[in-house]
């Protein structure tokens, strides 16, 4: 036969799906974002132990560095980080239940949603508490 | 048995789970088995400190607003705190220097670029934690 995807019948073999169940679905992309988040995070641990070191130096040198943590366009990088960590972390318990929880390869679906879900839920009283001060400076009425 | 496919591009690097004895007699320590460890167990921990750590810097009671040098002072007076952010430090760093190893292995291609990214990459793990180390052990409350 010169074709051996074909049958007697005439009937060809479906081609089998390009790729794999994991490429391109839901927990590709929370790894990717697992990555990204940890990257980002362990830079800004090199820069925060450095910036934290200046306590040391002087009261005033600690003081004018922290000043731009205050902020507002760093104020929203934080709030970057808070979501970037609080992601790792909540996926990083997701991993851990696949690996050890007999049942979790097969619930890991459904608890990407659960982790975006309580991501959702903390993040929203955490946004707010963490740029209610930006926000009152920038746009509210001088008190 | 029959060799598997090993590519240039990762030769040398121990798969995860990696069987203690390797094909050629050579003594393996099953490094990768206990990294994979490390990463969950210190996972743990860190969910708790690091979590509290924000929470505690950037949420509560208005936030990284009210840190200043006084504020560091009167936190790293109490050992609690000093045993919480040193045990925090070190989790965080190695934690985090595994997971930068473990991406500098899947994505470079060339052993020389390997080679100096991970030294580079050992040379910033020592001195972020030699610095943290020596900052919250001799940080002085009482300073001006």
């Amino acid at each position: 036969m010169s074709n051996p995807t074909a049958f007697a019948s005439g009937k060809r073999v479906p081609r089998p799906r390009r790729g794999s169940v994991y490429r391109g679905d839901a927990g590709m992309w929370s790894w990717v974002a697992h990555r990204i988040t940890g990257v980002l995070t362990f830079f800004f641990l090199f820069a925060h132990v450095l910036d934290t070191a200046l306590v040391r130096v002087s009261p005033q040198a600690y003081n004018t560095v922290i000043e731009t943590y205050k902020n507002p366009v760093v104020n929203l990088f934080e709030v970057g980080l808070v979501a970037a960590v609080l992601y790792h972390a909540l996926n990083g318990i997701r991993v851990m239940l696949v690996d050890f929880w007999a049942s979790g390869a097969r619930y890991q679906r459904m608890m990407l949603w659960v982790v975006v879900g309580i991501w959702l839920v903390l993040m929203i009283p955490g946004v707010y508490f963490m740029l209610q001060r930006t926000v009152s400076v920038m746009f509210g009425s001088a008190s | 048995m029959t060799a598997a496919f090993d590519p240039p591009a990762t030769r040398g690097i121990e798969a995860p789970r990696a069987p203690k004895r390797r094909v050629g007699g050579r003594r393996g320590t099953n490094f990768e088995m206990y990294a994979w460890l490390f990463m969950r167990s210190s996972g743990i921990a860190l969910v708790i400190l690091v979590l509290g750590h924000l929470l505690i810097m950037n949420v509560l009671d208005g936030g990284v607003h009210r840190i200043n040098w006084g504020f560091v002072a009167g936190r790293w007076s109490s050992p609690f705190w000093q045993i919480w952010d040193l045990v925090m430090l070190w989790l965080a760093e190695i934690h985090g220097a595994n997971g930068l190893r473990v991406i500098i292995n899947d994505y470079t291609r060339r052993d020389g670029t390997r080679f100096w990214l991970q030294l580079m990459l050992a040379a910033s793990v020592v001195l972020v934690m030699s610095v943290g180390t020596l900052v919250i052990f001799t940080f002085d409350p009482t300073m001006s």
